[in-house]
């Protein structure tokens, strides 16, 4: 246990820098489950492989002497024919069943995924590197990767052109009035089979923008997707499907979190406390709720 | 009992006990087969019977693995020293010691996790449907995490089991672990065959079917829930205890809370085999390991590939699983009332 945290407040900044940073990544991905739970009422526990994958594309680009950082404009467009194909192999079966069901349909894919992605990849733990090198702040008492700056302005942006593509276009009213009422958006000659693929197709195209992300600021691993499914599950949750603001927010929290944990429990914790986290948070309103007599659903 | 099932549970009965002598090749198979069936029947009494889909029954399997091979070493040897001599073994457990030792463990491992049933279950079962699937995971994998963190039980670099003491037969080990976890099935089995004809499993179903409407007639659906839980998670401790003395080695994350492998098969096979049955789980975990340990030899590496897509594939085509399609093909054997009449009405109009 380290509690260095307190004794130097300059830790305190660069964590809270460092969290805000990560959870603007965070928020970019409970978008994109947030957007397929509302629209599909499906949890998708391979959204975490699907971040992975986008990093993956990345990754690949850099090997291959592009830079990385062009990997935000072609990892969505792979992972967006990636989603609708997974959308029409399994998810438009499990679309109108049990929740279980969907859940382990995604948990089936996830595991696929990961050792796919091993076996392809290999099990070692890669990053791209940028070579955008280091801001200082506070006299360099602060360190600051040009890198995180960079996801996270990108990952607004993507979000901000998201926001607006769901407002103002014909297929973003759909998918809209699609999440509110799907029957009544089919009797209004919705064709709701290929809202939900278009959803899916968007969903893992976010995956993949913050999978690039992730592979240039931090490092991919095959398996490391379940804590960002998790994460972003967690995000959800505690803003409330549909709450965009919310999300950015829980995110930006969420980060600053696991860097504090990260720096008192130590490293080996961090993982592990976040799924005690959602733990904790599901508990916790579990609680609160039945104080109305009523329960999560 | 009636006569045939008089029949086929002695004839269950005699090849269990004369299994491993036949083949003396299967036994460390075998005993696994006896753990996984344990493991999907008591899955089944809240996955299945309560309609608590959990994935974090591995957190009880896990916690009695840990436990009951602590307990067998620190009953007579430090533990801290045990565990941080990892391979080399700088301590060896007699005989006595040994078995001791295991009792002792086995006893602890199922304890331990029931009573930490009873007390996370008032939080953890008041939430419902996919909210108590996703908490269940996390929980899961959160105890994988912190357990790889602790350093008195072998942190990251894992755990050895105390070995096998000499007791003057190559066998003997194998046999010990063969029949130690086919009496647990027995117990099982014979535990959960005697819930299932109370008035308690019609209280699970009830919850499962329409809880509120349970609640509003007067059921403790919590009580009951709770209580359901600490049974299965009693029998997963064991059966965690027991495969943590046959693989001989505990790692956090990759043998006791591998949410990834056993954490799922529980429930691929309850589901393969047909939630809320007796006989399902059973079935289903037999077909499911030899299926399992078929293609983990022949097709070494593709391990995994095959498992993520049997598991899309059964969740696609058969959630019923083999019981329910059994159901649907042989009514009559359910004890259901067909009318001829109605049936061939029905066919008539496909």
């Amino acid at each position: 246990m380290d509690f260095l945290v307190f004794q130097y407040p300059m830790i305190t900044v660069q964590a809270c820098l460092d969290g805000i940073l990560l959870g603007v990544l965070f928020a970019l991905i409970a978008y994109g489950m947030a957007l397929q739970w509302g629209v599909m009422n499906i949890i998708n526990i391979a959204q975490g492989d699907l971040v992975i994958l986008g990093g993956y594309i990345a990754y690949f680009m850099y090997l291959y002497g592009i830079h990385p950082a062009w990997g935000v404009i072609v990892a969505p467009v792979i992972m967006y024919f990636v989603g609708i194909a997974i959308y029409k192999l399994v998810i438009n079966k499990v679309v109108d069943r049990d929740l279980f069901i969907s859940i382990l349909a995604t948990f089936g894919i996830s595991i696929l995924f990961m050792q796919l992605m091993n076996f392809a990849f290999g099990a070692d733990v890669v990053l791209a590197n940028s070579g955008y090198g280091t801001t200082m702040l506070f006299d360099s008492n602060v360190v600051l990767p040009n890198s995180k700056i960079f996801s996270a302005f990108i990952s607004i942006l993507f979000a901000a052109c998201l926001v607006i593509y769901m407002k103002k276009s014909k297929l973003g009213r759909a998918i809209r009035a699609t999440a509110q009422n799907a029957r009544a958006a089919k009797i209004l000659g919705v064709d709701t089979e290929k809202v939900y693929a278009a959803t899916f197709g968007i969903n893992a195209a976010l995956c993949g923008v913050a999978g690039a992300l992730i592979s240039i600021t931090f490092t991919i691993h095959p398996y490391m997707g379940l804590p960002y499914t998790i994460r972003s599950f967690m995000i959800v949750i505690v803003a409330g499907l549909g709450n965009l603001p919310g999300v950015a927010m829980s995110g930006m929290g969420l980060g600053v979190f696991e860097e504090f944990a990260d720096y008192i429990l130590g490293t080996e914790f961090r993982i592990g406390s976040v799924f005690l986290l959602l733990v904790l948070i599901l508990v916790y309103r579990r609680f609160k709720l039945s104080r109305k007599r009523e329960y999560l659903k | 009992m009636n006569k045939n099932n008089l029949i086929l549970y002695s004839g269950i009965l005699i090849f269990g006990l004369a299994a491993p002598f036949l083949f003396p090749a299967f036994k460390v198979q075998l005993s696994m087969l006896c753990v996984l069936i344990v493991l999907a029947t008591t899955w089944n009494i809240q996955g299945g019977e309560m309609g608590y889909n959990s994935f974090g029954n591995i957190l009880f399997y896990g916690l009695g693995m840990y436990l009951c091979a602590s307990v067998q070493v620190g009953m007579f040897f430090p533990l801290a020293e045990w565990t941080e001599s990892g391979g080399e073994k700088t301590f060896v457990h007699t005989p006595t010691q040994f078995f001791q030792g295991m009792a002792a463990g086995l006893l602890v491992a199922a304890i331990v996790p029931t009573i930490v049933a009873g007390l996370i279950g008032y939080s953890i079962l008041g939430l419902r449907g996919h909210y108590f699937a996703i908490c269940t995971l996390g929980l899961g994998v959160a105890a994988g995490e912190i357990s790889g963190g602790i350093e008195i039980i072998g942190a990251g670099q894992g755990f050895t089991t105390p070995p096998f003491p000499d007791v003057g037969s190559l066998e003997a080990r194998g046999e010990f672990f063969y029949f130690l976890s086919f009496f647990t099935l027995i117990l099982t089995f014979i535990a959960v065959r005697s819930i299932y004809s109370t008035r308690f499993k019609l209280i699970l179903n009830a919850i499962r079917d329409n809880e509120d409407k349970a609640e509003a007639m007067g059921i403790e659906t919590m009580k009951y829930k709770i209580i359901g839980w600490m049974i299965s998670a009693f029998f997963c401790g064991l059966a965690g205890g027991i495969m943590g003395g046959l693989v001989g080695y505990i790692d956090s994350t990759d043998v006791a809370f591998d949410g990834r492998e056993m954490g799922v098969f529980m429930v691929l096979m309850a589901i393969l085999g047909g939630k809320g049955t007796l006989w399902g789980p059973i079935i289903g975990a037999t077909v499911f390991h030899i299926f399992k340990e078929g293609f983990w030899t022949f097709f070494l590496g593709w391990q995994y590939v095959a498992l993520g897509v049997l598991i899309v594939v059964i969740v696609i085509y058969f959630p019923e699983g083999i019981m329910g399609w059994l159901r649907e093909k042989y009514p009559e054997r359910f004890g259901e009332v067909v009318d001829e009449k109605d049936r061939k009405a029905q066919v008539e109009l496909k």
